[in-house]
């Protein structure tokens, strides 16, 4: 394998910089499955049927936490990225960490959420209104749930092999998709959560 | 419900008894075949296993072939039943579940594994590569592809068949009005195919920006590449769409969700909608790379350079950009109001428009051109008048306030037909002839090809040109039969016997295989047909790594100036080549997806969360396997390359 040192390890290797490509053009594909159930929750948002409303069940604290978790895991990868690149195997393990654990909560409570809305009547078979809610949520949160064994698996990648150009290459596209994972949150919070409650 | 009655077929008939003691014979027939000459090693090594985007390639070809038979013979059931009035052929719930299974294997499980196999095969050669930039993903695409492929065709043998048509709208398509299980394979078994597309698409978008030839810039490839790769870039966009679709009508029928049911909420306008945003794009998906062979033929049997190479491109971004805009237009009746559809109606029409363009460009192609007539360019020659007709009613169509007449009529069967059948099926049989001695090393026969070509046509415009008659006269579409006083017989008999010879040259196709493979020449060369690009470069057959030393690329039609300028194409001495270990993963991870489809049809929960931990273990298994691939050594290479050019003569 041909190794280029003057790039960063994650590009270090013809086959690295072939899978982070092909990561972005997932990631077009992923923005595309995302704006499909966006479209899907505008049009359905106000057809509630018997069902309660978003202003009506929406609630503002685990909303708020789940943000300021989500947004902090992002910036700490940024972090455990930059490490990765300074060479320093220990403090982007401790970043990572903070990130895999960040997401945790976050899923915690998105859990309780989900556990709130069913208590409150708004099942995934209330209307069409709770469906799309759920689902978009739901898909977001299996993505941070599949995202969280990915990066413990990456985590104990390096433990054992150390900074190779190939788990660097790993590490930075997990980057890529904890990033665009919470971009998506981001929307979510806005043009859902605000949307509905004002 | 008895637990076991789910699986039985809801409408059985004599028909699909016999299809069932088919299959099972089959079936047997090739267990026993292979075991009799003891091959599962060698099938399990080569091909179960293998990540050779040859090898590949030539399985999507194969399954292309068999979906082909299959969705014919539910063509010709269809044309016999209403060949006459009152016929009792078929009945109204088995024609329903007829032309939805035609309509589905054609498209997602014919045209598109056609269109595959010619990226898998081609590409890489085209663009001077050894291999695509994932071949692991590769096989595991074909695999999921295969797996979605089977899973659907088992379902008129296990349950039913899907019966609420290609595009399955809702509320029809939903539990209340389709009971049986039939529409929940139609949600799963395309999921799962559409899964390995998507991934097919971010694969070959990926090779074709990152493994060109040195000197083979976006602008100097060929036009089958550009065109694979502009169709792959709208897979990557419109599959997404059919992904959430799919899951949101899965919920629908699983686990009641009230997405698009007509009460609490639910839209069934968005069903379509949905549906189209990808199906419209899906169409052009299609035809771009059947537009790309064309191109490749035409020019190789005009002896001349594309004429035009920059507006091709051109047309193709602007046809792939507003394949994402034209979705309403097929439901202009369903009351979207004047202003939406006349916006629809425009842009509908405007993309007739770089269509156009792409039809000039292959007439001027042939201008002052020294054309030659071998079988492919027979059916380029055929396609351009018979395709240009079809787009001609395409613009019809587009007309929103006509449309109320021809909306839901056998016009518009008429009209895509022409469209598909001489843009697509035409460019795969004319593409699969052009390609078939690089592939095997000898040509299909000739006569019997253009008898095929020539047979196809008459039955084609006798079985489509009739319909624009009747659908102008009020037939519609999807009704099981007619009455004597509608006058629709004799045009309809006239259609039928078109379909028959349809059904005649098919099968000359394929005692044209038998026959090539039994007296064709082996003795062909590297070029038969005086080729231009860089595929006809390496030897026949083509040895794994494909290219012994990578070409070097200074023009457009790189294999044609080293022919006639003198350019040399391979610089420098032969290198160890690395290549992908084959791997058993993409095939056993797709067989837990076929049980997980399976289980999740007929809502065998336990089956499909083992299903899916295995699924999942397979995911983790490949996060921590080591797989640096293998090396060729120089003197291997050597040896190939010595073999293959004493063959060649």
């Amino acid at each position: 394998m041909k190794v280029d040192n003057s790039l960063p390890l994650e590009y270090s290797t013809e086959e690295n910089s072939l899978k982070i490509l092909g990561f972005w053009i997932f990631l077009g594909a992923e923005i595309m499955l995302f704006a499909t159930l966006f479209a899907a929750y505008f049009t359905l948002e106000n057809r509630l049927g018997n069902g309660p409303s978003g202003a009506e069940i929406f609630e503002i604290t685990p909303v708020l936490v789940e943000t300021l978790l989500l947004l902090t895991s992002s910036f700490v990868i940024g972090l455990g990225i930059h490490a990765m690149r300074l060479g320093n195997k220990k403090a982007m393990m401790i970043f990572f960490s903070i990130t895999l654990l960040l997401g945790a909560g976050f899923l915690g409570f998105e859990i309780y959420e989900f556990i709130h809305y069913v208590h409150v009547g708004a099942t995934l078979q209330t209307s069409a209104f709770t469906a799309i809610l759920l689902t978009t949520l739901g898909t977001h949160g299996l993505h941070v749930t599949f995202g969280l064994f990915w990066g413990l698996f990456i985590l104990i990648q390096i433990k054992k092999r150390g900074l190779t150009p190939e788990t660097a290459n790993k590490s930075f596209i997990f980057s890529l998709y904890w990033h665009f994972l919470d971009i998506i949150w981001i929307f979510i919070f806005s043009f859902i959560y605000l949307k509905g409650m004002m | 419900m008895d637990f076991f009655d789910r699986f039985a077929v809801p409408h059985p008939s004599f028909l699909i008894y016999g299809a069932m003691v088919s299959i099972a014979i089959a079936m047997i027939a090739v267990v026993v075949g292979i075991t009799y000459f003891k091959k599962w090693g060698y099938l399990w090594r080569e091909w179960l296993t293998t990540v050779d985007h040859k090898r590949i390639g030539i399985m999507y070809l194969i399954v292309a072939l068999l979906m082909l038979f299959r969705g014919g013979v539910d063509a010709i059931m269809m044309r016999y039943q209403l060949s006459m009035p009152d016929n009792t052929f078929l009945d109204s719930q088995h024609y329903n579940e007829v032309f939805t299974t035609h309509g589905i294997v054609m498209i997602l499980f014919m045209a598109m594994p056609f269109i595959t196999f010619f990226f898998n095969y081609l590409i890489p050669l085209q663009i001077g590569a050894r291999d695509v930039a994932f071949p692991r993903l590769n096989a595991l695409s074909f695999w999921l592809f295969f797996m979605g492929a089977m899973l659907f065709n088992m379902s008129f043998v296990v349950g039913g068949s899907p019966d609420a048509g290609w595009t399955s709208y809702f509320p029809l398509a939903g539990n209340e009005f389709s009971t049986s299980v039939g529409t929940n394979y139609y949600m799963i078994a395309i999921q799962i195919a559409g899964m390995g597309t998507l991934m097919t698409g971010i694969n070959f978008i990926t090779t074709i920006l990152k493994m060109r030839a040195p000197g083979m810039k976006l602008m100097k490839m060929p036009m089958f590449t550009w065109s694979a790769f502009i169709a792959n870039v709208i897979v990557v966009f419109a599959f997404p769409v059919l992904t959430v679709l799919l899951a949101m009508g899965t919920m629908d029928r699983l686990f009641g969700t009230n997405f698009f049911t007509t009460d609490n909420g639910g839209m069934d306008m968005l069903w379509a909608n949905l549906f189209w945003v990808w199906g419209h794009p899906e169409v052009y998906i299609l035809i771009l790379p059947a537009f790309g062979l064309y191109s490749e033929i035409i020019s190789t049997f005009a002896r001349r350079n594309l004429y035009g190479y920059k507006s091709m491109v051109a047309s193709m971004v602007v046809i792939s950009i507003f394949s994402f805009l034209v979705w309403a237009h097929h439901f202009f009746t369903m009351g979207q109001g004047p202003l939406t559809n006349s916006i629809f109606s425009i842009t509908t029409m405007a993309i007739a428009v770089p269509t156009g363009v792409k039809i000039f460009n292959w007439l001027f192609t042939l201008w002052k051109g020294k054309i030659v007539f071998p079988t492919p360019m027979l059916y380029s020659i055929l396609f351009i008048p018979l395709f240009t007709l079809g787009g001609v009613t395409g613009v019809m169509l587009a007309m929103s306030a006509a449309d109320y007449q021809y909306h839901n009529t056998m016009f518009l069967v008429a009209h895509f037909h022409n469209v598909i059948i001489p843009g697509v099926v035409y460019a795969m049989i004319a593409g699969l002839t052009f390609y078939w001695p690089k592939m095997f090393g000898f040509m299909l026969n000739e006569k019997l090809g253009k008898w095929t070509a020539w047979l196809l046509s008459v039955g084609f415009v006798l079985a489509f040109i009739p319909m624009y008659i009747t659908g102008l006269d009020g037939q519609a579409r999807r009704m099981y039969t007619y009455s004597e006083s509608t006058g629709f017989s004799a045009l309809n008999m006239v259609s039928f016997i078109g379909a028959a010879i349809m059904a005649v040259a098919f099968a000359l196709l394929v005692y044209n295989i038998y026959y090539s493979i039994r007296y064709a020449s082996r003795d062909i060369g590297n070029d038969p047909w005086d080729a231009r690009s860089l595929e006809w470069a390496t030897h026949t057959p083509v040895p794994e790594y494909n290219f012994a030393i990578i070409p070097e690329v200074a023009s457009t039609e790189a294999f044609w100036d080293s022919k006639k300028k003198g350019h040399e194409l391979f610089k420098g001495k032969i290198e160890k080549i690395h290549m992908p270990n084959n791997s058993p993963i993409p095939f056993i991870m797709s067989c837990l997806f076929f049980a997980f489809g399976f289980s999740m049809v007929f809502s065998i929960w336990p089956v499909a969360i083992i299903a899916l931990i295995g699924i999942l273990a397979c995911l983790t298994y490949r996060s921590f396997e080591k797989d640096h691939g293998r090396y060729i050594s120089v003197e291997e290479i050597k040896e190939t390359e010595a073999k293959l050019r004493g063959a060649k003569k």
